[in-house]
């Protein structure tokens, strides 16, 4: 494993599944009466959000927490961030007092690379979303819950070779999909993005997946559905007017029931939430035994422990890890 | 390189190569090149060996960004004239986004007297087209031309004069004194937020892309208004392969349209944005690796009149932050000759005379200047660069003469070395070092 | 659903006939691990000294604890889990009921974290009958610093609460750093500090031995680096 987690690209195929198995074992943790491991008893990990992500950060921070982190939450909201301090002053701070980890969500693409590369800081630099880069640990979860439904209940080892995984929306401004991209691609798995060609970005065709703007002729082959958070404001003007309104983009790109029945048996249909019900995905589609949307929250706990573990714990010298 | 102190004010430069040719000697003396041939009496006159050296007439930027009044942080007068004669530079044009705007006759003035007070080089302040660089309403562009800074070159770079009316009056106003109105082609819907050029690497570095067809679709416009109305058009910092399809076209068509393209946009892509260092955030923004070998093509043809530098300083703490926030430009007046020299010279597209002709004379004929940007001979203002072809240098941004540090070349090694620079037979730069 | 195994994710040897339930073959990542029959150094125990002493110590537990019924044996990955099941499958044997046997990976709880790259997990698996108020008997392959033992009684610590807790190990190789000893062991092997002992097992390596290396290696810790014992 790298030092630190920027991109999903930075996974080799033994890297990715190292840390699906790690997490694998740790999400037995979850059954027993003591949650809680000694692991990194004495280090702390800092939960740097410049965005507001309630979700991330405390997925992050029950990660950290149960791993014995000492763990320290710095919101840009109402702090010196916001009053005009920059990245490499609040970098510095956190050098100050010992960061081993940085788990930074950022509005700006790169912010994380920035602050694993400019010397600002020794410790681990985790990226926890940048602006519409990447959000590798959301791709870990996914990848992860995948295997759990896809591969059985010990799925150890295995990779999502041959399944085919359609992520439908606005691909354009996701981090969510840029990770996915790049990690399933590494794990075997078949991509289609699906959206309306204005969500699409230019250059997309050098992406290892492959693209279409029709939803309803991706659905029967696929063994998994994403379905991705859409704002409303991209169809005003000063949003950039990416689709002319609600009710057409959800006609065109939303899961429903109609479309779910189109779907395999096996079948699962995800959501990195926040989810727009009614828009992107229906409240009964949203709801139903196909998706994995609860699970997918639980199992990002299991996921980002996995991440600080193998982060954290070993000697900066032996980074080179055989599995 | 030595020099034999005496106190005449004659210059002696021997052996030179003018415009690569055969070693001569050049004899400066009251300003001008009094005499050229080989073997001239030294008499009196100090001697400056140029055994090995290359004579070019002193170059002129179209395109300097010397940030006063208003950012004497980044850059001043002082500072940017001496980078500029480091860079083998006799002439500047500088621009007019600075704070208070350069939009009326008063600033133009204050940066002209400024420039004369540094004498590193001539200034010659380039004049905003709108008031505030807002693109609203005209700014008193003949106020400006006739003031003593003689403003003839106007300009809102940084922004784009994208009102199609505003833009056809600009251009029909300065015929009235001859000037011309250097366009920075963006159109601003279409680059709204834009962090770097949209193509393959944009999409995967989740940075808002700057389409190339945002300049083309000006350069089109403004090509056809210039055509329309019978004016001078100067195109700022051309950067993509189709615009220059534009400009051929509207060349061959005999319309009076010039453009520039920045030393970077010769030598460097969009790949150095994968490194998220805003070092190489600059606007327009590094393009692909076709884009460059067009622009080097048309440099090579004519199709690009001019190389100019949009030397662009920023301070550290506009760039020591994360890409989106960082001011957009990278400096480029001490490393200019060097990057000509590995992007056009030694890939064989322009000999020595190709870049007098492309940083001397014909920007010199752009911004009407008539003391530069003349041949080497007898009787020519004695402006002239001495330059080491053969020297390499590795490119220290804490070496620089500029205020600012933001070189994109930092670390890199680049051919050849301004070794002296004269302003009217005065050296501004011998042995490399500014006098 | 029927799962997709990727066979060349984790081929580090073939999955051994009679392979454990609930261990994962060839999932040991470490360097310099004997991953098959080959012998590496001088051989100290073969295959019928290992069953005499495994015999041995299921007839010592029992006598012991007078019985197998609150007993539950938990092996330590990788090669204390087979030794925690034939030793399970023994006293099943002399008893005629079945003993709970089980896997506990210790990784997460061991205090060289820091000092070595980061491992992947064994899996940790309890008996249905869990361990409160039960007999625990830790097995391991080689007893040497005592680390491994100290990180296995806190990780047992956080699973439950047994009424007592016993260690059995194939080995024991000297040289402690903590206040540990074992209860049951099948040979005491007086080493240096340079020598590595292999433990192989039919279920991981194809064969029972257990051999001495001479190594370069002057420390536990050293010796731990280089890939050593499975200390």
């Amino acid at each position: 494993m790298n030092r630190h987690l920027l991109s999903g690209a930075d996974l080799s195929h033994a890297d990715a599944l190292l840390v699906l198995d790690t997490a694998e074992e740790l999400a037995q943790l979850a059954d027993r009466p003591i949650k809680k491991l000694p692991t990194l008893r004495g280090r702390t990990v800092v939960n740097l959000f410049f965005e507001d992500s309630t979700r991330t950060r405390i997925s992050f921070e029950a990660a950290a927490k149960r791993l014995s982190a000492d763990v320290i939450n710095f919101s840009a909201k109402g702090s010196s961030v916001s009053k005009g301090e920059s990245l490499k002053d609040t970098a510095l701070t956190l050098e100050a007092m010992g960061a081993d980890a940085v788990v930074v969500r950022h509005h700006a693409s790169g912010a994380p690379h920035r602050l694993a590369h400019s010397g600002w800081i020794r410790g681990s630099v985790v990226n926890a979303g940048d602006g519409t880069h990447e959000h590798p640990t959301q791709a870990l979860l996914d990848a992860f819950t995948m295997r759990r439904r896809l591969n059985g209940d010990r799925p150890l080892g295995t990779d999502l070779t041959g399944r085919r995984v359609t992520i439908v929306g606005d691909v354009l401004h996701s981090r969510v999909a840029r990770s996915n991209v790049l990690l399933l691609h590494t794990l075997g798995a078949e991509v289609t993005l699906v959206a309306p060609p204005t969500l699409l970005p230019v250059g997309i065709d050098a992406w290892p997946c492959t693209t279409s703007y029709d939803l309803d002729g991706e659905l029967a082959k696929s063994d998994v559905v994403m379905m991705l958070r859409v704002q409303r404001e991209r169809m005003t003007t000063e949003g950039g007017g990416f689709f002319p309104s609600a009710r057409e983009y959800s006609r065109r790109y939303g899961l429903d029931r109609r479309r779910v029945a189109v779907l395999p048996d096996h079948a699962i249909v995800m959501h990195p939430g926040p989810m727009n019900r009614g828009m992107e995905i229906a409240a009964e589609v949203a709801d139903s035994a196909r998706s994995t949307i609860v699970e997918q929250v639980t199992n990002g706990v299991s996921v980002r422990m996995a991440v600080l573990y193998l982060l954290l714990s070993g000697s900066t010298e032996i980074t080179e890890v055989t599995a | 390189m030595r020099t034999t102190p005496t106190t005449t004010g004659r210059y002696v430069v021997t052996g030179a190569r003018v415009l690569g040719r055969e070693p001569t000697d050049l004899l400066l003396e009251d300003g001008v090149v009094a005499e050229v041939g080989p073997g001239l009496a030294r008499g009196r006159a100090e001697v400056v060996d140029a055994d090995g050296l290359v004579a070019l007439p002193g170059l002129v930027d179209l395109h300097t960004h010397l940030r006063e009044p208003g950012r004497e942080d980044a850059e001043t007068v002082e500072t940017g004239t001496a980078a500029a004669a480091l860079g083998g530079f006799t002439a500047v044009h500088a621009m007019a986004n600075t704070d208070p705007v350069a939009d009326t006759a008063g600033v133009v003035e204050q940066v002209w007297r400024l420039g004369r007070e540094a004498g590193h080089c001539d200034v010659h302040p380039v004049g905003a087209v709108t008031v505030g660089l807002t693109g609203e309403r005209l700014a008193e562009l003949g106020a400006m031309a006739e003031s003593a800074a003689r403003v003839r070159v106007f300009s809102d770079d940084g922004a784009c004069v994208s009102d199609a009316v505003l833009m056809r009056r600009a251009l029909e106003y300065v015929k009235a004194f001859g000037g011309v109105v250097a366009q920075h082609a963006q159109e601003p819907r279409l680059t709204q937020g834009a962090q770097m050029n949209e193509g393959e690497l944009s999409g995967v570095l989740g940075l808002a892309g700057w389409p190339a067809v945002a300049e083309e679709a000006i350069i089109a416009r403004d090509v056809l208004l210039t055509a329309h109305v019978g004016s001078r058009l100067h195109v700022c910092h051309v950067s993509s392969a189709g615009s220059v399809e534009i400009l051929r076209w509207a060349k061959s068509k005999g319309w009076n349209v010039t453009a520039e393209v920045t030393p970077h946009h010769l030598l460097l892509t969009d790949a150095l944005a994968t490194s998220y260092d805003p070092l190489f955030k600059v606007n327009p923004p590094l393009r692909t690796g076709e884009d460059v070998l067009a622009l080097r093509e048309a440099l090579a043809d004519g199709t690009i009149d001019a190389v100019a530098t949009d030397h662009a300083p920023h301070s550290h703490e506009d760039k020591d932050c994360e890409w989106a926030a960082a001011a957009m430009g990278m400096l480029g007046l001490e490393t200019a000759l060097s990057v000509v020299q590995e992007a056009m010279v030694e890939t064989g597209l322009l000999d020595w005379a190709g870049v007098a002709d492309r940083m001397s004379s014909r920007p010199a004929r752009i911004g009407l200047l008539d003391g530069h940007g003349h041949a080497l001979e007898a009787g020519a203002p004695a402006n002239l660069v001495l330059l080491d072809p053969a020297a390499r240098r590795t490119i220290d941004p804490f070496a620089l003469a500029s205020r600012s540090r933001n070189t994109p070349y930092a670390g890199r090694e680049l051919p050849g070395a301004v070794v002296a620079t004269f302003l009217r037979g005065v050296p501004t730069v011998l042995d490399g070092k500014l006098q | 659903m029927t799962p997709t195994p990727d066979l060349t994710a984790r081929a580090t040897g073939p999955v051994p006939v009679g392979s454990v339930p609930g261990h994962r073959a060839g999932s040991s990542s470490r360097a310099g691990q004997p991953g098959g029959p080959a012998t590496v150094g001088r051989p100290v125990l073969e295959a019928p000294d290992i069953g005499r002493a495994l015999t041995r110590i299921a007839h010592e537990i029992l006598e012991r604890n007078k019985g197998a019924g609150d007993l539950c044996l938990l092996g330590i990955p990788s090669r204390g889990v087979p030794l925690a099941y034939r030793l399970g499958a023994l006293i099943a044997q002399v008893e005629g009921s079945t003993v709970p046997v089980g896997a506990l990976d210790v990784t997460m709880y061991r205090d060289d974290l820091r000092l070595r790259p980061a491992r992947a997990l064994e899996h940790t698996e309890l008996p249905p009958e869990g361990v409160d108020g039960r007999t625990v008997v830790l097995v391991d392959d080689v007893l040497f610093s005592g680390r491994t033992i100290r990180a296995a009684l806190d990780a047992l610590g956080d699973l439950g609460r047994p009424r007592s807790v016993q260690l059995a190990v194939l080995v024991d190789r000297g040289h402690r750093e903590l206040p540990i000893r074992a209860d049951y062991v099948g040979k005491n092997l007086p080493t240096s500090m340079t020598e590595r002992v292999h433990v192989l097992l039919e279920e991981r390596d194809g064969r029972d031995a257990v051999t001495v290396e001479k190594t370069t290696a002057a420390t536990p810790a050293a010796a731990a680096r280089t890939g050593a014992d499975d200390e």
